[in-house]
């Protein structure tokens, strides 16, 4: 199991670079973007959780594939239950 | 059945090893694929919040940005930080204990507590503040704020602003919640990997409260430029 270890130098700097990637959407919250600003905020924290879940996780490179299965079904899940409800929500204006 | 208790070939199975798996890499996966069936169940679980405060967001669009203009962005961001960094020391600490050097791990599970209870004093400070701003929901609440539109100043309905104070709470504390049960367990894995009881062929325990402490952190990803960032402008 010791080839999966991920190395302390990688999962150091990995911890710097979601430091810096949250400094960058505090920045960006203060610039007016009009209709991206959520938009822009909510893409870097999906850039931060998807590192996390793969590297810190150890989602890549997991030894049992079900393990994957799993975590790509909740999340499909998830897409579901905002997607069918924004589909709901967003479109009621347009009677 | 009961015609093999002789059999003696499993002698040099670790002593953790339960007798329905094969080997400890299969009992280590099955641990993993469990942990990550519950962990599932807490991202529906908050992902129901979530799709919660995006509708009422979508109905309240400018009392709630009244609202979360109220929150202290400095200390959103702080706590993220410091979120970020217990990630990292979590990282560590499985590592330590893939490694078996003892100290390390224990050192690196304390560090990782002392950032939890970091992040709990800040969210403590930020609650203490909402108390005295009357922003707590119930039958002191007030809010006076204006929803600032570009420069034009449009009043907002109270009761729409508690709507955002409701789930500002209902997030944050369960989020809350999750960072206590999480400050708790490492302390019980600092005191058990103290006593000598993980090594680098199992170190189990370690690693699902580490995929736990890292969800928590993922929600609170989230939940940072939700509440804190993305009603600043619109």
């Amino acid at each position: 199991m010791s080839e999966h270890a991920t190395s302390r130098a990688f999962s150091v700097a990995l911890g710097i670079g979601l430091l810096v990637l949250t400094a960058i959407t505090v920045k960006a919250a203060f610039i007016n973007l009009g209709a991206f600003n959520p938009v822009v905020a909510l893409l870097i924290a999906t850039i931060k959780a998807t590192l996390v879940v793969l590297f810190f996780m150890h989602v890549k490179g997991a030894s049992e594939k079900l393990t994957g299965v799993v975590v790509v079904a909740g999340f499909f899940f998830l897409a579901i239950l905002l997607s069918l409800s924004m589909a709901d929500y967003l479109t009621r204006a347009w009677r | 059945m009961s015609d093999s208790h002789a059999t003696a070939v499993d002698t040099a199975d670790p002593p953790q090893l339960r007798h329905h798996f094969a080997d400890m890499e299969q009992q280590k996966n099955s641990a993993s694929l469990g942990m990550w069936l519950f962990l599932v169940t807490e991202i529906m679980f908050f992902g129901g919040l979530f799709c919660a405060y995006l509708i009422y967001r979508l109905m309240h669009f400018n009392a709630f940005a009244a609202a979360s203009q109220q929150l202290d962005i400095r200390w959103g961001a702080f706590n993220t930080a410091v979120l970020l960094i217990s990630s990292v020391t979590v990282v560590l600490a499985v590592r330590a204990a893939q490694d078996g050097s003892r100290k390390q791990l224990v050192a690196y599970l304390i560090v990782t507590v002392l950032l939890g209870l970091t992040f709990l004093g800040v969210k403590a400070i930020e609650y203490k503040e909402k108390f005295e701003k009357h922003h707590v929901p119930g039958p002191t609440f007030a809010f006076t704020n204006t929803f600032d539109d570009n420069g034009k100043q449009i009043p907002v309905n109270p009761k729409e602003a508690e709507l955002f104070y409701s789930l500002y709470f209902a997030m944050t504390g369960m989020h809350a919640l999750h960072m206590i049960i999480g400050c708790g367990l490492f302390s019980v894995l600092a005191i058990l990997a103290w006593k000598g009881h993980y090594s680098p062929g199992y170190y189990t325990p370690i690693e699902n409260a580490g995929l736990y402490w890292h969800l928590v952190d993922i929600i609170w990803i989230y939940l940072f430029p939700l509440l804190y960032l993305i009603s600043r402008h619109s």
